[in-house]
């Protein structure tokens, strides 16, 4: 069994690998459906009709792909540069503290100044979670994946610790929450009804502004040199470990976003249960995505609606929730392999 | 600090110690055979949850308890498979994959431990691995009692380390393993099958990984509790660096880290009035953090970990 390059790569081909990952996706956790003793094609019936049978439906779709879109950005431009930042989980909650400490009366501003004053110091938390890691990888070669892995586990005890603590809101009846966003800070909402907010907004302004970056920008341009060939981007004279902490601190920053559009668009205010593990579905996302900052858009859309559908298919047929992390997990293998097999092919002769 | 020494002296901390340790055994082992190879498996957190799952289901549906172990063991092996099928075989990317199979294998095995249990409140409990005193030496002081008194599966645990060592030094199945994960190509051309030594490894690594995480929940405790692996498997991979790849500083490193831990516990109960729990339970992740740090300049990586073996392609 012999792998090799395919002589020509068909753009129709490269573009329907995502599509292939998830109907293979789909097909795997169509017999665990099975299994579980409902009818598939019901059940996948139900799923859509969860994601987007109502008005309502669509809106909370696009509500829960808001950070998705966010950590799906870091982890793409990320991955562009093969820095593996496993870390967006907890730059979001790095993000949502920063949203918290400024955002609960310490600063107070007009709200055109205030939301994007908290953006910012969301970004900048975001990224400065990424410093030790990244130099570390610069300076020591230490892998970054373990570093940012483990930080996810003490940026969410140092939550832990703060709400139960020092900033836990006393009119919250035990709950270990931190005290409202002020009025000024909150993202408003787009739509009378619903919770959808301007976070949606600012995350497609991101995507479209990452995307021109990696495309038009040198910057974006060194972030792809560094990551098809590190070696050959020095020696043309990019400046690797300068762009691997830029992307650091733009992969961080985009993550930590997500935890001030969590915050202050969503709730309203910080608990443990922020983010039921966007940074991890983020990796999914920029997968499906194939690292595209455009089509980051749609894989967040798409990965928000087996969520959500997928709380509305477990309710009527009686499926345990954890199928739409498996469908998770699973189309991130499966988008490995599809866009292998667009570029390469199996020679089975000797 | 008496406080500290105190603790030390106890047979309790050191009991706990070796109970702590003993997954972080399983898993630095099974991580560092991989890697030996030449492929980085971080699937190993999710293999810790299969395995945790598995096992536990097997004892909790009626069969006992080694034929858990050997259950959780062979799906480990599965899922290695497939990590070994995509980064050995497709020579995928070593890190995407690894956190596919850990997304993938932890949430099968919620999945599954709902799909069985569909109406458990409260964690159903199995009899666990029960302490076997070694007559004698269980007498001792101190160590007695910490060393000798303990559950099957930790003797097993303390056993594989001189094995795993011995094997990978001393045999010319552990010499192949080694030079996979150094040079691929000399390998090939000794007539060795690159390919198959590194499934082996990895398939081989990730078994001991799952009988890590089944320890947890069948000498451990005796239920089986979502999120229980709690970046365990991510602190056996930060391990592996800070033992430089040997089996024997693995050891070491996992008795440090296991007793840091036991000694956290016991000083939430002293000092718990002046410092929150939480800085208590941050300490393995950052020591783990300064772990990499301290070894990270004097180690030498495995020369081809993280690159994949294509035949006849040039290096």
């Amino acid at each position: 069994m012999v792998i090799e390059p395919r002589q020509s790569v068909s753009i129709l081909h490269a573009g329907l690998a995502p599509i292939w990952a998830i109907l293979v996706s789909m097909i795997i956790c169509a017999a665990l459906i099975n299994w579980a003793g409902a009818p598939v094609f019901e059940a996948y019936g139900l799923l859509v009709k969860g994601a987007f049978g109502s008005a309502f439906a669509i809106k909370e779709t696009l509500t829960r792909s808001i950070p998705l879109i966010f950590t799906g950005l870091a982890v793409s431009v990320a991955f562009r540069a093969k820095f593996y930042n496993i870390g967006a989980e907890g730059q979001l909650y790095a993000g949502a503290l920063a949203a918290t400490f400024f955002g609960t009366g310490l600063v107070t501003m007009p709200a055109p100044l205030m939301i994007p004053f908290l953006v910012i110091v969301g970004a900048l938390a975001g990224g400065a979670l990424l410093i030790v890691p990244v130099l570390l990888k610069t300076h020591l070669k230490v892998d970054e994946v373990v570093t940012t892995l483990l930080l996810n586990f003490v940026v969410l005890l140092m939550v832990s610790y703060l709400i139960e603590g020092p900033w836990k809101d006393p009119m919250s009846l035990g709950w270990p929450q931190a005290a409202s966003i002020i009025d000024e800070g909150v993202l408003p909402t787009l739509m009378a009804k619903g919770r959808l907010h301007l976070g949606l907004i600012i995350a497609l302004i991101m995507a479209v502004l990452v995307w021109l970056m990696m495309r038009y920008t040198v910057q974006g341009y060194e972030i792809r040199a560094v990551g098809h060939n590190a070696k050959a981007a020095e020696f043309s004279g990019v400046r690797v470990n300068r762009t691997v902490i830029m992307t650091a601190m733009i992969s961080g920053g985009l993550a930590g976003m997500a935890g001030v559009s969590e915050t202050a668009g969503l709730k309203g205010y910080l608990t443990l249960d922020l983010s039921p593990g966007f940074g991890y579905t983020g990796i999914a996302v920029a997968m499906l995505a194939q690292l595209n900052p455009l089509a980051v858009i749609p894989a967040a859309v798409f990965l928000s609606a087996v969520y959500v559908g997928s709380d509305a298919m477990s309710r009527a047929v009686n499926i345990p929730t954890y199928i739409a992390d498996v469908l998770v997990g699973v189309s991130v293998l499966a988008v490995l392999c599809s866009v292998m097999f667009s570029q390469y092919r199996i020679r089975w002769s000797k | 600090m008496s406080d500290l020494f105190d603790i030390l002296l106890t047979a309790g901390f050191w009991a706990a110690t070796i109970r702590i340790v003993s997954p972080l055994i399983f898993g630095t082992l099974g991580e560092l055979i991989c890697e030996r190879a030449g492929v980085l498996n971080l699937g190993i957190e999710g293999i810790m949850t299969v395995g945790a799952m598995s096992g536990w289901m097997w004892v909790y549906q009626g069969g006992d308890l080694w034929g858990g172990v050997l259950f959780a063991a062979c799906m480990g092996g599965l899922f290695g498979l497939l990590h070994a099928i995509f980064t050995v075989y497709l020579g995928l990317s070593q890190h995407v994959t690894g956190i596919g199979i850990t997304l993938f294998a932890s949430s099968l095995s919620y999945f599954v431990y709902r799909m069985l249990l569909p109406n458990a409140t409260t964690p159903p409990k199995i009899v666990p691995f029960q302490p076997i005193a070694v007559p004698y030496l269980s007498d001792l002081p101190i160590i007695g009692p910490a060393l000798f008194t303990q559950s099957a599966l930790t003797y097993l645990a303390l056993a594989i380390v001189p094995v795993t060592w011995y094997v990978l030094f001393r045999t010319p199945v552990g010499l192949a393993v080694r030079m996979s994960g150094e040079n691929p190509v000399a390998v090939e051309a000794q007539g060795i099958n690159v390919l198959a030594v590194r499934t082996g490894a990895v398939m081989v690594g990730s078994a001991f990984m799952a009988i890590g995480g089944a320890f947890i929940t069948m000498s451990w405790f005796d239920a089986f509790y979502f999120g229980m692996i709690n970046g365990r498997g991510w602190i056996c991979v930060a391990l592996v660096i800070f033992a430089s790849w040997r089996p024997g500083r693995a050891l070491i490193g996992a008795v440090l880290f296991a007793g840091l831990e036991a000694m956290q516990v016991r000083a939430q109960q002293s000092a718990g009035a002046f410092i929150p729990y939480q800085f208590f339970l941050m300490l393995p992740y950052v020591m783990s953090i300064i772990a990499m740090i301290v070894m990270a300049s004097r180690t030498k990586y495995p020369q081809a970990l993280l690159v994949p073996f294509r035949r006849g392609e040039r290096v």
